[in-house]
């Protein structure tokens, strides 16, 4: 394999249960390559959410291999570089910002990354600017409407600068001016994507592969 | 740096201190080091709570009513604070001369109203009045997170500051999930009355407040790990003592030690 089609991240017959008579994934394969941007698609509990939990190491697999950023990630801290290099946008935003200001929230993975504060500022201002967010530094994130919410928490993901973004319903809750305005941000950026959603028009406007969650395996 | 005490809503002026930018008329006060502030206020607390003559705690209260014209406080917001503190001590100034024995002032039949008892009760009304518009003069043109920021750099233990960010970012997001559970209770017809059933039921509504409160917690904590959140948080702005804070930190201090000094030596 080259180094250009190896996968960013790869799951290799994954299972996972959050109790043992039910498992959620089982013998699951999946990977993402550099520049792909798949759709991740599935009924209501099939398991999306934990699958992008799985790869950032919130959960971690009861079988099979998780192999990230060229290596196989087991234990809690192979996940922190992971966790840098694979932006995970949660479900709900109120969960994501939990800092006062839109800058100090901004801000808050830079600061733990180690950077230098005048950088800091410099990606929290860049990263706003790339989301047509200037002039939102000082609101209150509790405060904002659910679409702003939305791209405040992608603002805080992005300022990690990962190489691979990880989007968990990310049109839930949001009007369709809210939507078009996410389709062209994403269509902009030029990470490798893994977008769960049930929204198909959304999907189709910025995935290019759908694969299905079904029974614990992905399929397509 | 500046921007910093300007970026959340102040304590006391949440109507229109929510500028993003700076445009609220705060007083010098407002714009004195954090820490600063913290340490007279809590000075000041316990000098006032500690000393007995009239003449030092009248000086401590007109010190805070001077400290009050420098903090651009609306009359109106300081009084609505300090309202309920004087209904309760109103109701001190009745009780305390019937039930402190010694001089008798106004008599009515069997009712002695005591000279000591006044005193006591006036010598309670200049303290309460003088801690409390001091702590408002002082914390109350503070946002709460800055305040805690603040307490941080003073070294109060993190678990204690976090706990007071954390609680100023989700108190209200726990407010409109019990709001949005009163909302579905209301439209199956709930309304309360006095039965086991409303109790049951509110028993029901907390339980679950509980439940989701801890449910969010482990998602908070799952976002903050996946930015790289290993146990210590980095405040982006600094305090810094500017040369703006020096006359306060001599007026304070020289007050203070007069105060000290008068009830003292």
């Amino acid at each position: 394999m080259t180094a250009a089609s190896q996968p960013l991240i790869e799951l290799r017959n994954v299972a996972f249960a959050y109790d043992r008579d039910r498992p959620v994934l089982d013998e699951c394969c999946f990977s993402l390559l550099p520049g792909q941007r798949v759709a991740l698609v599935g009924a209501n509990g099939s398991g999306k959410t934990t699958l992008l939990h799985l790869i950032v190491g919130l959960l971690r697999p009861t079988a099979g291999e998780l192999y990230a950023f060229g290596k196989t990630r087991r234990h809690e801290h192979d996940f922190h570089e992971v966790r840098q290099r694979a932006g995970l946008l949660f479900q709900e935003a109120d969960d994501q910002l939990f800092c006062p200001t839109v800058a100090e929230d901004v801000a808050f993975g830079p600061l733990n990354l180690g950077k230098p504060r005048p950088e800091v500022r410099r990606i929290v201002a860049d990263t706003l600017a790339a989301l047509e967010l200037t002039g939102y530094e000082h609101r209150v994130t509790y405060k904002l409407s659910g679409g702003e919410k939305r791209l405040v928490a992608l603002a805080t993901v992005l300022a990690m600068q990962p190489e691979v973004l990880l989007l968990d319903e990310p049109t839930a809750g949001l009007d369709d001016e809210a939507t078009q305005r996410l389709v062209e941000l994403l269509g902009r950026l030029p990470q490798a994507m893994l977008i769960a959603s049930h929204d198909r028009a959304f999907l189709e406007e910025t995935t290019s592969l759908t694969r299905e969650l079904r029974a614990g395996r992905i399929f397509g | 740096m500046d921007r910093q005490y300007q970026s959340v809503p102040y304590v006391l002026q949440p109507a229109h201190g929510g500028g993003h930018g700076g445009s609220h008329a705060a007083g010098y006060i407002a714009h004195v080091d954090p820490r600063l502030r913290i340490l007279t206020a809590a000075a000041a607390s316990v000098l006032i709570a500690a000393a007995q003559q009239f003449a030092v705690l009248g000086a401590a209260l007109a010190a805070a009513v001077v400290a009050w014209t420098l903090s651009g406080l609306s009359p109106r917001t300081v009084l609505k604070r300090l309202l309920p503190l004087n209904l309760v001590l109103l109701l001190l100034a009745v009780l305390l001369p019937l039930s402190t024995r010694g001089t008798p002032l106004v008599e009515f039949s069997s009712l002695s109203f005591s000279q000591e008892g006044v005193l006591l009760a006036t010598t309670i009304a200049l303290k309460g009045n003088a801690i409390l518009l001091t702590l408002l003069v002082l914390l109350g043109t503070m946002d709460a997170t800055t305040l805690g920021h603040a307490l941080n750099h003073l070294h109060v233990p993190d678990k204690l500051t976090h706990l007071l960010l954390f609680t100023v970012r989700y108190v209200d997001v726990l407010h409109r999930e019990s709001l949005r559970l009163r909302a579905a209770m209301r439209v199956r017809g709930f309304r309360p009355r006095v039965n086991l059933h409303t109790y049951r039921s509110y028993g029901h509504l907390v339980g679950m407040l509980l439940i989701r409160s801890f449910d969010r917690a482990e998602r908070i904590v799952a976002a903050m790990k996946c930015r790289g959140f290993r146990g210590h948080f980095y405040l982006l702005d600094h305090f810094a003592m500017t040369r703006a804070d020096l006359p306060f930190a001599a007026a304070a201090a020289a007050v203070l030690l007069a105060l000290g000094l008068w009830e003292w030596a």
